[in-house]
């Protein structure tokens, strides 16, 4: 009797030391394997062509692997604010080629390979690939074609092929009729704010996707925003004509009468006038770091 | 009159040896034989011999290299003919996650019993083997002495007319070869045909009507057990007890060998009786009287030596 | 005939003893664990997911049991000499040899019902309700099972005449083999040379072709599977385990056992 008991306490202390020295031990670890960069594990199985070989008759549950991972990819670069999303491409290419069936791959890249960063990769020209394979697999799929005509539309400003896009789209009679709309406008006026937030808004109320949703909500508050950038350099002109001099910041304007109040962002932060005299997003707002980097001031 | 209830003709067989199995080696050489019906028949040889090869060969669980073989009168390629014989294998070893009823089911099943006959049978057999009370246990849990009795109420479930044990006694203690030899000696008085392998001589002495011995695949003689080893007896052990005060021997117990108060004494056959009233005179008790028989051992060694001109024939090579 | 039921059964029940299904057990875990978090994965493509993960596992698990209790079906037979009182009773060595894969192939099917039935009610789940469409679910269990079949009945063959260990390779490698059999039917290189090109050709036809059992991507996305293709890979199935089959007791019936 007491041997075994004996044997148990034993048994407790081993377990109770190896374990401690395991929990420090893979701490140490992690922090070793945190300085090696980690995406490069990708690199082996970017191609899809051997991911198909290797999947055997297992491509679309390999694929669905794929497309998670690209989703956790793309969250975690996002929360710790990093630009980088080289990976996402290969990710979302394999994915595709295991299962060209899976439609959200596609959805998802046309958004955020299209996008400049820091939202997006900013490679329009990868999301119009992806985009064209998603629509020969599934030619009944009239949203891919609404996606395609997005990327033309914003990332590729090319307002010919995106207007086609919503044409072809809306030869499908299951697709909305603001598709042919869309591309007889667009086709007409080319890029107008109004087309623009009307995308925006289609796509909020459309998709099911947190992600997706919330990135149109952000376009939707940054276009917001523009609008109220060109009223308050509008502002700035009269209130030079007044006074002479450029206002120094929105507290000049509301003094002159030109303004009720200090005028807010979407996330409630005043706006400020950058060096160049123009109005701009107050650096401290959160919307500031939405901006794609190509329009952040200086 | 019916026929032989085993008739072999010039059975033979080779083995391929050698690193591209190109020699051969011949475990069975030209054995031709017969088992007539209602006798026991023991095959003995040390081992090696071939008794095994002869067996599975019959079994058909291994093919002859030349020569024929036939059982009740039908070729041994004829499945039917074993609705009509009970075989148990060497060493046996059956699948250890059923019960001894549970196997002895199964193997009833292929003798198409019905299923209350089947259940008697099985509930019968169990007893007759002494596995009355394990037959609920899984065969895993059995030891071989065990297993060995499964395997012979195997053989003999189905009333078969012979019944072909391959080293029936193996693994058996004392009390289980009682056991079995009692078996054999009921089946026989049933009107069964036995068969069976041994290299222990005893045995064979006790229960076969006659004996065929093989030594290196070849037969040595077919006969009654008496006439194969009717060798000169070499004569008698006698174990008696002498005390004395001196630590003198008698004359008698002169050549004895002496542990404390126990001698051992050998003498011929002759002078048996002499010796007896000799000790008897001398004040010693007789504890016992033995026969000093040969060992089929030594019998064998004996047979391989005056064979061993012609152990060079027994392998055949590049054939 | 009726021999063959006989060893069937006990095979069966061989299988069972062994704990073989508590495969089932993990499977379900496995299930669970899916229809739990399959909602963090991806919105809008749940049945997606849960089908294909589903017929992944069951296809795997399935394959695992039939390699290598296929393989031992009769090489642990002969290995601990079990086989040795029965040759002696009135059967007939391709008799047992059909029971044993009739055996396994009963155990393999009940298996693959019981992981399909799982399969649907965790789709049931996510879904929460089902359409027509998702009957083409057990069509594709079904085909896991055809494929199945035909996996155990080559590693019955191998494992007639070589080790265990290679009857398992062999019988894996066959299988890979089988899946890029279009592949070779459609090879086009300039490094080949013609001759060989037709060899992969005409050899892609003799090999068993298990892409004909691939309908995951239908199924995990909706759409139906054509009866004329139940049909045909039954009768593919079929007519390709009889040929193996006939091989492998051709094999069985002259071998000296030990």
């Amino acid at each position: 009797m007491n041997g075994s008991k004996f044997t148990a306490v034993w048994l407790a202390v081993v377990f109770a030391f190896g374990f401690a020295g395991i929990w420090h031990l893979q701490h140490r670890i992690d922090a070793e394997r945190a300085a090696l960069h980690q995406e490069e594990d990708e690199i082996l199985l970017r191609s899809g062509k051997l991911m198909k070989v290797l999947s055997l008759e297992y491509a679309p549950f390999v694929a669905t692997i794929y497309w998670t991972r690209a989703v956790q990819y793309y969250g975690n670069k996002r929360v710790h604010e990093d630009m980088n999303l080289e990976s996402l491409w290969p990710l979302l290419d394999v994915a595709t080629t295991l299962d060209p069936n899976l439609i959200p791959p596609y959805r998802f890249g046309s958004t955020f390979l299209g996008e400049p960063q820091p939202q997006g990769a900013g490679r329009p020209d990868l999301a119009i690939k992806l985009l064209d394979r998603g629509i020969r697999a599934n030619p009944d799929h009239w949203r891919l074609y609404e996606d395609l005509g997005f990327v033309y539309y914003f990332g590729m400003r090319d307002y010919a092929k995106a207007a086609n896009a919503f044409l072809e789209g809306s030869r499908n009679p299951k697709a909305p009729v603001w598709m042919k709309i869309m591309a007889a406008r667009i086709a007409e006026k080319g890029e107008s704010r109004d087309t623009s937030t009307f995308l925006w808004t289609e796509i909020y109320n459309s998709t099911k996707d947190p992600m997706l949703k919330e990135n149109a909500r952000i376009q939707l508050m940054l276009l917001h925003s523009d609008e109220d950038i060109d009223q308050l350099d509008q502002l700035a002109e009269e209130f030079q004509k007044k006074t002479g001099h450029r206002p120094a910041g929105m507290r000049e304007l509301v003094g002159a009468g030109l303004l009720p109040r200090e005028p807010v962002d979407p996330k409630g932060f005043t706006y400020v006038f950058g060096k160049d005299g123009k109005a701009q997003l107050n650096p401290a707002s959160p919307l500031y770091k939405d901006l794609p980097i190509y329009r952040r001031p200086i | 009159m019916p026929g032989p209830a085993i008739e072999i003709e010039n059975l033979t067989k080779d083995y391929p040896t050698g690193f591209l199995e190109t020699k051969k080696v011949r475990s069975l050489d030209g054995l031709t034989m017969q088992v007539q019906p209602g006798e026991v028949f023991g095959f003995l040889g040390p081992n090696g011999a071939g008794k095994s090869t002869t067996i599975k060969l019959l079994m058909r669980i291994i093919f002859p290299t030349a020569g024929t073989a036939r059982i009740l009168g039908k070729p041994i390629s004829d499945i039917g003919m074993h609705r009509d014989i009970g075989y148990l294998p060497e060493q046996p070893y059956f699948y250890d996650y059923l019960t001894a009823a549970e196997l002895l089911d199964y193997f009833a099943r292929f003798h198409e019993l019905p299923a209350a006959l089947r259940r008697e049978r099985v509930a019968q057999m169990l007893k007759r083997v002494g596995l009355e009370t394990a037959g609920k246990i899984q065969l895993r849990k059995y030891s071989k002495g065990m297993l060995q009795r499964v395997g012979l109420a195997q053989a003999i479930l189905h009333d078969p007319k012979l019944v072909v044990l391959d080293e029936p006694m193996s693994g058996l203690d004392p009390i289980g070869r009682r056991e079995v030899r009692d078996i054999i000696l009921e089946l026989k008085q049933q009107g069964k045909t036995v068969l069976f392998s041994t290299h222990i001589l005893p045995d064979a002495e006790t229960l076969c009507d006659r004996v065929a011995v093989i030594v290196g695949g070849k037969l040595h003689g077919v006969g009654k057990p008496g006439e194969i080893v009717g060798v000169r007896s070499q004569g008698v052990e006698i174990l008696c007890d002498y005390a004395s005060e001196d630590n003198v021997r008698p004359a008698v117990l002169a050549g004895a060998a002496q542990s404390g108060s126990h001698y051992r004494l050998q003498v011929s056959d002759e002078v048996l009786y002499v010796t007896l009233e000799q000790l008897w005179k001398a004040g010693a008790r007789i504890v016992t009287v033995t026969q000093i028989k040969p060992t089929l051992e030594e019998y064998f060694m004996h047979l391989v030596a005056a064979n061993r001109a012609q152990a060079a024939a027994v392998e055949v090579s590049g054939k | 005939m009726k021999c063959i039921g006989i060893v069937a059964w006990n095979t069966f029940r061989e299988a069972v003893r062994d704990r073989v299904l508590y495969n089932l057990v993990l499977f379900a875990f496995l299930m669970m664990a899916a229809a739990i978090f399959v909602g963090q994965i991806s919105i809008g493509i749940e049945g997606t997911v849960i089908v294909s993960l589903g017929l992944t596992a069951i296809s795997v698990i399935g394959l695992l049991i039939a390699v290598f209790l296929g393989v031992g079906l009769v090489s642990k037979e002969m290995d601990k000499r079990t086989l040795y009182a029965i040759l002696a009773k009135p059967v007939s060595r391709w008799q047992f040899l059909l029971g044993k894969f009739g055996g396994l192939a009963l155990t393999l099917a009940v298996n693959t019902l019981a992981m399909g039935a799982a399969l649907i009610l965790v789709l049931l789940y996510v879904k929460h309700s089902l359409q027509a469409s998702d009957a083409g679910v057990l069509v594709a269990v079904y085909f896991i099972w055809l494929k199945l079949a035909l996996v155990v009945a080559l590693a019955l063959l191998f494992s007639c005449f070589t080790s265990p260990l290679l009857a398992i390779l062999f019988t894996a490698g066959l299988y890979v083999a089988g899946l890029f059999v279009e592949d070779m039917r459609t090879v086009h290189s300039a490094q080949m040379s013609e001759v060989f090109q037709s060899f992969l050709r005409g050899v892609s036809y003799l090999l068993p072709n298990f892409q004909n059992f691939d309908v995951m991507g239908e199924v995990a996305h909706g759409r139906g599977v054509p009866f004329a293709l139940a049909l045909q890979n039954t009768a593919y199935a079929a007519l390709y385990c009889a040929m193996v089959i006939f091989a492998a007791i051709v094999i069985f019936s002259r071998r000296n056992l030990k």
